[in-house]
């Protein structure tokens, strides 16, 4: 089930800052609606999300009741060397997905 | 068997609880959100003097739908090892929670900046702090006009 989408370019040269589009398919729970019966909806969100390039973190993001659903987050990077991007999402009731992205640097 | 008195005080208290719970709002909303904002704005800055500048904070300045307001957040800097951003917050004044998202990052991110997604509870003034490496801070404010909340649709679930 692809429950995240991540868009990094297949190559790039030494150097080059790289964009990153990442989503992921989350309903972002705030915590604070009502049901019509009046009950509060228990808060469950992601928490944070975390890329990391060969190993290394690079970015790294807290998230909040305050972010939309299916949270949308671009950011940039240094193309440093061919490997792989691994994108992680953690958040509440054991949510936890992994993404993995491969770029080429020349 | 039931006095009159006892009837009075009876029907009163029925009629007092509804409109109890029907009071949701808290009176003092607005001083406790500010409460909510300094004390978030505490945490981030620590003390230390915040300066408006080298932080260009986007959002629409009329929401429709408060629910998704497209944000971005761009800070000028070299992004060295010596000279980098090492973190931006973005807070809000009149959302039940201050914090919006917290980015961490350093000089291999490239540039400094994020593009998300975001809630917006009122019409408010949204503000995007930058940490820098040697320690000082930088911010922008946006002031935005909300016409449908994030975070009252009840009934809808």
């Amino acid at each position: 089930m692809a429950r995240a989408v991540v868009t990094v370019p297949a190559q790039a040269k030494r150097g080059e800052i790289v964009e990153i589009k990442t989503l992921a398919a989350h309903a972002m729970e705030t915590g604070f609606r009502r049901t019509q019966l009046g009950e509060l909806v228990p808060r469950d969100i992601i928490r944070r999300f975390t890329c990391t390039y060969n190993g290394v973190e690079v970015y790294r993001v807290d998230l909040h009741p305050a972010v939309a659903a299916n949270p949308l987050i671009a950011f940039t990077t240094t193309a440093t060397e061919t490997g792989t991007l691994s994108f992680q999402w953690v958040g509440d009731n054991g949510y936890s997905v992994t993404e993995i992205a491969a770029i080429r640097v020349e | 068997m039931t006095t009159r008195r006892e009837f009075l005080v009876l029907a009163a208290a029925s009629l007092a609880a509804p409109t109890a719970a029907k009071a949701q709002l808290d009176p003092n909303l607005a001083a406790k959100r500010k409460a909510a904002y300094e004390e978030a704005l505490g945490k981030v800055v620590g003390g230390a003097r915040v300066r408006a500048g080298r932080v260009k904070l986007l959002l629409p300045p009329l929401i429709d739908n408060g629910n998704s307001v497209p944000l971005s957040v761009a800070v000028e800097s070299p992004m060295t090892a010596a000279d980098h951003v090492k973190a931006i917050h973005v807070l809000t004044q009149r959302n039940p929670l201050p914090d919006v998202v917290s980015v961490h990052l350093g000089p291999r991110a490239g540039r400094a900046g994020i593009s998300t997604r975001v809630r917006l509870a009122d019409t408010q003034t949204v503000v995007a702090i930058a940490e820098l490496s040697d320690g000082t801070f930088w911010s922008d404010s946006a002031e935005v006009v909300v016409t449908l909340s994030a975070c009252l649709e009840e009934g809808l679930i």
